[in-house]
């Protein structure tokens, strides 16, 4: 078990402060970190930042990380809070997709103006229910996942993306949609 | 969910669409400018801690030579 050993002595070296196992790990999780940020501000350039700000908070936090813990799932965690950080200061500019097909049928116009406006209603949420909604609506997530990166019971997630609904719901029909 | 709740999140996809990108490049020089732009910067509390003694030196300046004697 060599690999899994490298492994074990690399947590341990970057739990000690050592920057070359802190940039082995970088280099390992970086994509992965990346792909969940993004998922959550939809804005690839902001998410390269927020990726290189969660290693930064991770290597700052390295005498509090346990090396028989998993790396992955710690980084995820600091990766949402770095997220919802941004998301409270930026409002987030939540692209419309064109690649995808129309949902239903009629004037392409007006489904356009529809999709904006389910978008704008979306960008409108309180940031942590919008991330609750983003990954357990949008990216479908299991709400097992979304609990431990957001540091909250699966009982919280799923309250939070009721409370989107809703949200979400009444914010849609101040804008004249009926979902 | 309810039906309602289905048709709200098939609309939600469709309106967002999915994030679908990957990371185009090695972030680790980025990395490291921060960490040395950070381990360069000096904490506030440091400044403080200079700004008191050089006060200090100013209202006991007899005490300078004391310094530079134990120095």
């Amino acid at each position: 078990m060599p690999v899994l050993e490298d492994q074990s002595v690399r947590l341990q070296r970057f739990a000690e402060g050592d920057l070359h196992a802190f940039e082995e790990l970088f280099r390992q999780h970086q994509a992965e970190v990346y792909r969940w940020v993004v998922r959550i501000v939809r804005d690839p350039a902001a998410a390269e930042d927020l990726t290189i700000e969660t290693f930064w908070r991770i290597y700052r936090a390295h005498a509090r990380f346990r090396p028989d813990g998993s790396f992955g799932a710690w980084a995820r965690r600091i990766a949402t809070n770095a997220a919802l950080d941004h998301l409270k200061i930026v409002r987030p500019q939540v692209a419309l997709c064109e690649d995808l097909p129309a949902p239903a049928m009629g004037n392409p116009g007006i489904q356009h103006d529809t999709r904006q406006k389910i978008a704008e209603a979306f960008s409108r949420l309180p940031p942590k229910l919008r991330v609750a909604a983003m990954l357990a609506l949008v990216e479908e997530e299991p709400y097992q996942e979304i609990a431990e990166a957001l540091g909250i019971t699966v009982g919280a997630v799923k309250l939070r993306v009721f409370r989107a609904l809703r949200h979400l719901r009444k914010t849609l029909k101040g804008m004249g949609i009926e979902p | 969910m309810t039906s309602g709740d289905e048709k709200l999140q098939e609309m939600l996809k469709h309106a967002i669409g999915p994030a679908g990108t990957e990371l185009q490049r090695d972030l680790w020089p980025n990395m490291l400018a921060r960490l040395q732009e950070k381990s360069t910067a000096v904490p506030w509390f440091d400044w403080v801690l200079a700004a008191v003694a050089l006060l200090a030196l100013l209202i006991y300046p007899h005490t300078i030579p004391v310094l530079l004697y134990h120095l």
